[in-house]
């Protein structure tokens, strides 16, 4: 108990409730220098590393949004390809029509939210693994819908016009920093959502769902609230994939696979945490560029280690970690201990 | 007649979604849980039935009598293990689990068996049909699976109603705490229900192989109108799920009829449908399995 | 010792962070009612489904002829002989009033209980045996839940706040089966609210206070304010009318 920290002490000297159990100078000196680093990083490292981290960037916001539904709100959702793919049609959309595709970035979020309000009447009525295959149906039928568009290339695909006109090198450098930005913005986003009333209304609700109902909560707005950022989120992933892949097909923007890799990385970096989807990120990336030419080896070994990880240790990598070390980079809650007096 | 034609055929293919989709309303009913690798079973079955059970010397249209009793030991044993160990923790988490086993069945098949289509070989009874009327034709297979389906449903019916087993799987899922004052030992009751789920999947996914191609992504697919079987019909009643089914089918052949391109479009459709307007489903009712 | 059916011996049960049951020690000996009173909150039913086997002690033990049975799961006890008739009755609701029994009677050991013998104490049952149990009244859904323990031939019978949302006259009719329960050796461990009931039919009374013994003997032997200081505390009893507690 040698952590000084001269936070919130309450009169009688017994309790001390603090956001963090370390100083956040050092967290922010750190987030600073990384900041600066990512931004500089296609001009100082190789064109492929700059792809895999663009890759590494999307696969962040996509689990971040993951977790932020699943880890804390409760809500498992296995159609979130549904935004990720909408996302991209609308990026593709708007690029028909002449918008600067990285314009576009935020329409595309915006339509992707305005679309998820309607789409959580229907799924909230059903709950647990019922409401996870309702989501999984929405993605299919939006998948399907706009494989009937033949504007939008119907089921074959279409090239996104509107980034001819750069310079491959251009092209490469802001679909990176159009990446690294919305990254930037979706996690420091949630972070600061979750340390709003709204991040004290779902903690409450994942602590006890009645009791919060009964306190006062709004559980269901709570949740609606969640499904539209994620499903804004989502949409923006699905936006700079469409810049950072031109070539738009359903198969490939509404895959499976990214429901999958969001839910196998916040598993394992640790649901419920900011940094827990960011680990698993990094871990998945590692895993997958080392086993990249055994096929999809890769993802049988990381769902193998995301079904363990989910049976002994719940909460994943990060969490073992701060449950262990009592420390966190990104702090949302508040740590209370005792101060005996000594 | 065209359209006599498409209803029979939607009610045909209703049959197998059904038989599909009752493991996972019993399942769903006595466990409270949804087993989202449930459609992999059915896969990783037929694909049981077309490479290891030709070494036995047995013919692949009796498969199935070697491959459902061994799914039903497969689901007992993976219940008592790591499905159960995922349901003391919480329901939440056998989500998780059962998602993650469903991505690496799928992957596995894949590094295996490669995405290349595979048929259960039946040999010639595959293009034989009954031909009652002018454009109707009725595959023997197609009605062979739904007069499956109706059988085990009947089967399920009497085995919860008559047997002691059967009405402690029922008291299991009314109110599991009463049911262990009553003696029942509910791990062994949901091995038992995971039992019946996984030899009726593995049935279903026998005659999947049966009727068409299927890959290992087909699992997935097929989940999804299993589930959309049980919503339409109504969640917790087995033969709500036959309804549902039949009405599923009947409407993916209405679509299909427009342009092949709207044949699951239309299901999802009428899915999306009865969630907003009954969301309880044609018969659903708020406890019981029957 | 020897002679104890049910041995129960510093018993102390957690709900989380909160102390349910602290320290609790008794014994029910063959053919005894005992009697747990105590206020709401009191740990009564927490005590009964503990020794059911549906929560689990944080320590102390419960033996059972001799033999501790706190790390068996809740099927194993009562086909070892300890059936529970849980608060609020339980039935299973989407089967039939026989269907019911039949579910208590399918693990049952050997003994006098069978479900012809159950309807020969409830002589309206068998005209209405096909009839599913929202159907029934609470008093008789009440008696099917206490049937359906008893088919499957307890040695101890563990009945949990019996009174709990009926009319005091159909109580009456519920508790006036005891005596007949116990003559074919049954022991019954009853929790109850109600005090006057709990105490009619008891042998012998325990009251608990606060996850406490606060007060064990004979009916006989105690006094209404004994029981009232015991059941409220210390501070409430002078404030409480005298045993008009319960609803």
């Amino acid at each position: 108990m040698s952590t000084t920290n001269n936070a919130a002490l309450d009169q009688n000297g017994l309790i001390a409730v603090r956001r963090s159990t370390h100083s956040p100078i050092f967290t922010l000196v750190g987030a600073l220098i990384l900041v600066v680093i990512l931004t500089a990083a296609p001009w100082i490292v190789p064109a492929e590393i700059a792809t895999t981290l663009m890759n590494f960037f999307i696969l962040v916001i996509m689990a971040t949004m993951w977790n932020l539904l699943a880890g804390y709100a409760g809500m498992i959702s296995i159609g979130q390809q549904a935004f990720v793919g909408l996302g991209a049609y609308a990026t593709l959309y708007f690029a028909l029509k002449g918008v600067n595709p990285f314009v576009t970035i935020p329409l595309s979020a915006l339509v992707c939210a305005v679309i998820a309000v309607p789409v959580t009447y229907l799924v909230f009525r059903l709950r647990g693994g019922y409401f996870s295959i309702a989501t999984w149906v929405i993605a299919d039928t939006a998948m399907l819908i706009i494989g009937t568009i033949a504007v939008l290339g119907g089921g074959t695909g279409r090239l996104m016009p509107g980034l001819q006109n750069l310079s491959p090198s251009e092209t490469a450098h802001y679909s990176y920093l159009a990446t690294w930005i919305v990254a930037l913005v979706v996690v420091v986003g949630t972070y600061y959502l979750l340390r709003s009333r709204l991040g004290l209304v779902l903690a409450s609700i994942r602590d006890n769902e009645v009791a919060a109902r009964s306190a006062g909560a709004n559980v269901r707005s709570a949740r609606r609230i969640v499904f539209v950022v994620a499903a804004a989120g989502c949409g923006a992933a699905g936006a700079v994939l469409a810049i950072s892949q031109p070539f738009i097909q359903p198969t490939n923007e509404f895959n499976m696979q990214w429901a999958a890799e969001m839910l196998f990385v916040s598993m394992i970096g640790g649901l419920g945490t900011i940094e827990g989807p960011i680990i698993g990120s990094i871990i998945f990336f590692v895993l997958q560029q080392t086993l990249q030419q055994q096929g999809v080896w890769y993802l049988i070994i990381f769902g193998t280690f995301a079904v363990a990880i989910a049976l002994w240790q719940p909460r994943g990598l990060w969490g073992a970690f701060r449950d262990r070390f009592h420390t966190e980079l990104l702090p949302v809650g508040h740590w209370v201990r005792e101060t005996k007096a000594e | 007649m065209i359209w006599l034609n498409v209803i029979i055929q939607g009610v045909l293919l209703g049959g197998f979604y059904a038989l599909f989709a009752c493991g996972l309303s019993l399942m769903f009913g006595v466990l409270k849980v949804i087993n989202l690798a449930h459609g992999d079973m059915a896969v990783v079955a037929a694909y049981v039935a077309v490479f290891l059970t030709p070494h036995l010397h047995i013919p692949e249209v009796w498969s199935f009598l070697i491959v459902v009793p061994i799914f039903g030991l497969i689901g007992y044993v993976l219940q008592r293990t790591l499905i159960q160990k995922s349901i003391d923790r919480d329901p939440f988490t056998t989500l998780l689990v059962t998602f993650g086993l469903s991505v690496v069945i799928e992957n596995l098949l894949l590094e295996v068996y490669t995405a290349n289509g595979q048929t259960v070989n039946i040999g010639a009874l595959i293009t034989k049909s009954w031909h009652p009327a002018s454009i109707i034709y009725i595959s023997y297979v197609s009605l062979a699976v739904l007069a499956a389906a109706v059988i085990v449903l009947a089967l399920l019916q009497l085995f919860l109603s008559y047997t002691g087993t059967g009405r402690l799987v029922r008291a299991v899922a009314d109110d599991r705490e009463a049911a262990q004052l009553s003696g029942a030992n509910y791990r062994h009751i949901f091995g038992i229900a995971a039992a019946i789920a996984f030899a009726t999947v593995a049935m279903a996914g026998i005659a999947f192989g049966m009727m068409t191609q299927f890959a290992p992504t087909s699992g997935g697919v097929n989940l999804l109108f299993a589930f959309e079987a049980v919503v339409i019909g109504g969640i917790g009643s087995l033969w709500g799920t036959l309804v549902g089914g039949i009405a599923l089918g009947v409407a993916q052949q209405f679509g299909a009829h427009l342009n092949p391109q709207y044949q699951v479009l239309a299901g999802n459709l009428l899915f999306l449908v009865v969630l907003a307007i009954r969301p309880q489903g044609l018969f659903g009712k708020r406890t019981a399995l029957l | 010792m020897s002679d104890a059916l049910l041995d129960v011996r510093g018993l102390t049960v957690h709900h989380g962070q909160l102390c349910a049951i602290d320290d609790v020690s008794f014994s029910l000996v063959e053919g005894e009612v005992l009697t747990m009173i105590g206020a709401n909150g009191a740990g009564k039913s927490t005590l009964l489904r503990t020794i059911a086997g549906l929560h689990q002690p944080t320590s102390g033990s419960i033996e059972f002829h001799g033999v501790d049975i706190v790390k068996m799961r809740p099927h194993r006890r009562v086909s070892l002989g300890i059936s529970l008739v849980p608060e609020g009755r339980r039935l299973f609701s989407s089967m039939t009033l026989e269907e019911n029994l039949q579910v208590g009677g399918y693990r049952a050991r050997k003994g006098a209980f069978t479900i012809d013998r159950v309807y020969e104490l409830f002589d309206w049952m068998p005209q209405r045996r096909k009839q599913h149990v929202w159907q029934l009244s609470g008093g008789e859904q009440q008696a099917v839940a206490i049937g359906r323990a008893l088919v499957a031939n307890p040695k101890v019978l563990l009945l949990d706040e019996l009174s709990l949302g009926l009319a005091p006259i159909i109580v009456e009719r519920i508790y006036s089966l005891v005596p007949e329960v116990v003559a074919s050796g049954v022991s019954v461990l009853i929790v109850e609210q109600d005090v006057a009931q709990g105490v009619t039919v008891a042998d012998r009374v325990h009251c608990l206070l606060e996850g406490r013994t606060s007060l064990t003997g004979v009916p006989a032997d105690l006094t209404s304010e004994q029981i009232d200081h015991a059941y409220f505390g210390a501070d409430l009893a002078k404030v409480a009318p005298h045993s008009e507690v319960g609803e």
